[in-house]
């Protein structure tokens, strides 16, 4: 663990780092395992420098929401466990982990990334309901982009769980090879701005000085499905639209990563 | 006179149907699940390690001694020990767990506090705490075993004063037949069933750990317990293989 | 019949059995039982004459009187400063202790040593309830500026220093930064980004090889040679 004195603020306007790296470079290794809890419908770890989560689906069959009686749901919930910093403590979610599971939650669902039409199995009746739980195993910083690299990874190894066809009872102990109806796969990546400088990636020091963050979810065409910012400054809007831009990019990045370990 | 007619018919009932003769994942009575261990493998805490039996993980984190709050619960002549045990919410075998803690992830937290005490020495450390946190990715029996044995490596990695490594495996008896390092389907098996999760010290065999799901005669769980004490040595092999490891490993860097 | 069951800077776990018979002694992190002698901890078997301890290669860092440490201001009181010296004890540096200008009554502490500063102290006095008394009015006592702070384990401090400081040292000529080593584990680097780059990716280096000998050649060639 590195505590640092205002170096981290000096060093971004030479377009430095205390580690070393570029501004917009992420940490190494990044590595993807899917599969890593039989328990679970689909579920992965990724790492990316020490900073190390696991994500795992769980599907169920409910009734429809009233409104959607031809749809199924889902829902994204992160812990930010105690194991994984001293910063953490045990009990109901602190704001951070609020902000973690809200912002992935909607960088999927209004991506549309799920065929909710697809889960219904009878409408108004039954319909496939996919939960997903972030897990933190080592904050070492950038858990956003981490929690979502996981979420992704484990929606697309998640496979249907067998039904039996006369009682409707889910057989959770085998799994049939029909993966979840992806239309879309969008990734959060997180900007900072830290002394007027874009920083990609930080480390639990470098989160502690930035002025503002832009978190932007976007899938392979581009397209925005999420954003939140953070900070207690502000942004502009050219600075906001270089922040897209990176993120862009970046998701590119990952999503060539994820493909690469996935196969 | 009830009671003991019940268990004459137990015993003859089982001595004559022992159906229970090959286990169902094939391995020997004695034969515990594939083991394997890791020490160090989160960076934030001061001790960490990974426990795997069969399709049971845990992972620990020891953070402490820290200063320990609400400061009523500070004793001035030692430090606490507190065990944090949780289950990912898709660990279970079947439907998710609902995030937060149960009564049984309490229980199971006070066992494994009281499973580990008798060896650790916190007299150095007055008025702090060592925290210990347990989650497990996924789950098929045994996982208060795989718990406090994977702590124990956390433990010993964090540098805690301790008199000795506390290995914990289930021992117990299925349709008669005494057996180490039970099965989810031995748990459940259709028939006269124990469940006897045990932990113990390595070098005097203290049993710091006990207890028992099911119904057992006294006979037949000593006979158990004794099995325990090789059981919970093949544990003791995997902790220690993981703690020396760590240096071996990084030799080779 | 005494007899001696582990090689010097052999890898112990605890509960191991070190000796037999009453020939040995007990050292640090061992204890007797039943003429036996056993490790208390994970660590490093060495043996001096009769007595076999284990340095342990990590665990909590216990405060003695005499060590410099690096610590966080972490608030201030009426008569000094709260400083956070990593362990589960915090250490009380008081106004008078802290340096021989003469302070006026009332006069803002927080424009001498703000809360969030890094300070290098020494522990004047440690109580049975580890309530620790700091003080900053030696030379090479003072406030940090600059540079960054690492946390290495306080048990891999002695490696990072070496025999007569020959490894801090070797530290100080090969990356040419200033480095004040506390002996809570607390190291604090000051040079070039570069150099100070360069220095902790050594001193991580060295506290991941802390058990291996003949350390100071290996982190010599390491650092680039003569």
């Amino acid at each position: 663990m590195i505590v640092n004195q205002n170096t981290i603020k000096d060093l971004a306007s030479k377009q430095m780092r205390i580690d070393g790296r570029a501004l917009t470079e992420y940490r190494k290794p990044i590595l993807v395992e899917t599969n890593i809890s039989w328990t679970a419908e689909g579920s992965a770890r990724v790492q990316v420098g020490e900073t190390v989560v696991m994500a795992g689906v769980k599907l169920s069959l409910e009734k429809p929401y009233n409104d959607t009686p031809d749809e199924g749901g889902i829902m994204i919930n992160a812990e930010l466990t105690p194991l994984s910093s001293a910063e953490y403590e045990s009990g109901p979610p602190g704001i951070k982990a609020i902000e973690l599971s809200r912002v992935t939650d909607r960088g999927i669902r209004e991506a549309k990334a799920i065929d909710m039409k697809k889960l219904c199995v009878e409408p108004g009746e039954k319909a496939w309901f996919v939960i997903i739980d972030i897990v933190t195993i080592n904050d070492a910083g950038n858990l956003f982009d981490v929690a979502g690299l996981a979420t992704l990874a484990a929606l697309k190894s998640a496979r249907f769980p067998v039904v039996d066809t006369e009682t409707g009872a889910i057989d959770y102990k085998k799994k049939t090879d029909q993966p979840l109806p992806l239309t879309k796969e969008p990734l959060p990546v997180t900007v900072y701005k830290i002394n007027g400088n874009l920083v990609i990636d930080p480390t639990v020091e470098e989160e502690q000085v930035y002025e503002a963050r832009l978190t932007v979810a976007t899938d392979d065409k581009g397209t925005i499905s999420a954003m939140q910012k953070g900070g207690t400054e502000s942004l502009s809007i050219d600075e906001i639209s270089m922040m897209i831009d990176l993120a862009q990019e970046k998701a590119t990045f990952l999503r060539g990563e994820l493909d690469k370990q996935l196969q | 006179m009830k009671v003991a007619l019940r268990k004459v018919w137990t015993r003859s009932w089982v001595v004559n149907k022992m159906t229970y003769s090959k286990r169902l994942d094939e391995r020997k009575n004695d034969e515990l699940r594939p083991m394997d261990a890791k020490a160090g493998v989160i960076p934030n805490a001061d001790g960490s390690a990974y426990f795997r039996a069969g399709k049971t993980t845990a992972y620990v984190a020891v953070y402490g001694p820290r200063e320990l709050f609400p400061k009523f619960k500070q004793d001035p002549k030692k430090g606490l020990l507190r065990c944090h045990y949780a289950m990912m919410p898709f660990s279970g075998s079947g439907e998710r767990i609902r995030p937060g803690t149960s009564r049984r992830a309490q229980e199971i937290s006070m066992v494994m506090e009281q499973a580990l005490l008798p060896v650790i020495d916190l007299s150095e450390f007055p008025n702090s705490v060592v925290d210990v946190f347990v989650q497990l990715p996924q789950t098929d029996a045994g996982t208060r075993c795989a718990a406090i044995s994977a702590a124990a490596i956390a433990l010993a990695d964090a540098g805690i004063p301790m008199k000795d490594m506390i290995s914990s495996v289930a021992v117990g008896q299925v349709d008669g037949t005494i057996v180490a390092d039970l099965s989810y389907g031995e748990e459940s098996y259709p028939a006269v069933v124990s469940d006897i999760p045990v932990a113990m010290t390595h070098n005097t065999k203290q049993i710091t750990l006990l207890q028992m799901d099911g119904e057992i005669s006294k006979e037949d769980l000593v006979k158990a317990l004794d099995a325990a004490k090789s059981a919970t040595e093949k544990v003791y092999d995997v902790q220690m293989k993981a703690l020396k490891s760590k240096f071996s490993v990084e030799n080779k860097k | 019949m005494s007899e001696l069951l582990k090689k010097e800077r052999e890898i112990v776990i605890p509960g191991e059995i070190l000796a037999q018979g009453m020939d040995f002694l007990p050292g640090e992190n061992t204890y007797r039982e039943n003429d036996n002698i056993y490790a208390k901890a994970l660590g490093l078997v060495y043996v001096s004459g009769r007595v076999i301890k284990i340095t342990s290669l990590s665990g909590p860092y216990v405060p003695m009187v005499g060590d410099r440490i690096i610590g966080k201001v972490i608030d201030i009181t009426m008569t000094g400063w709260r400083i956070d010296t990593g362990t589960a004890y915090s250490g009380l540096l008081n106004v008078k202790d802290a340096t021989t200008r003469f302070i006026k009554k009332g006069e803002d502490l927080s424009k001498i040593i703000a809360i969030g500063d890094y300070v290098i102290v020494m522990i004047t006095q440690v109580t049975s309830q580890r309530l620790i008394d700091l003080a900053m009015r030696e030379p090479g006592l003072k406030k940090i500026t600059g540079g960054r702070i690492m946390k290495i384990n306080s048990h891999k401090v002695p490696r990072i220093i070496g025999k007569q400081a020959s490894m801090v040292n070797l530290l100080r000529e090969k990356t040419g930064c200033e480095i004040t080593v506390g002996q809570n584990g607390l190291v604090w680097v000051r040079g070039t980004p570069e150099g100070e780059l360069k220095a902790e990716g050594a001193i991580k280096r060295i506290e991941e090889r802390s058990h291996e000998s003949g350390l100071t050649e290996s982190m010599d060639a390491f650092l680039g040679g003569k």
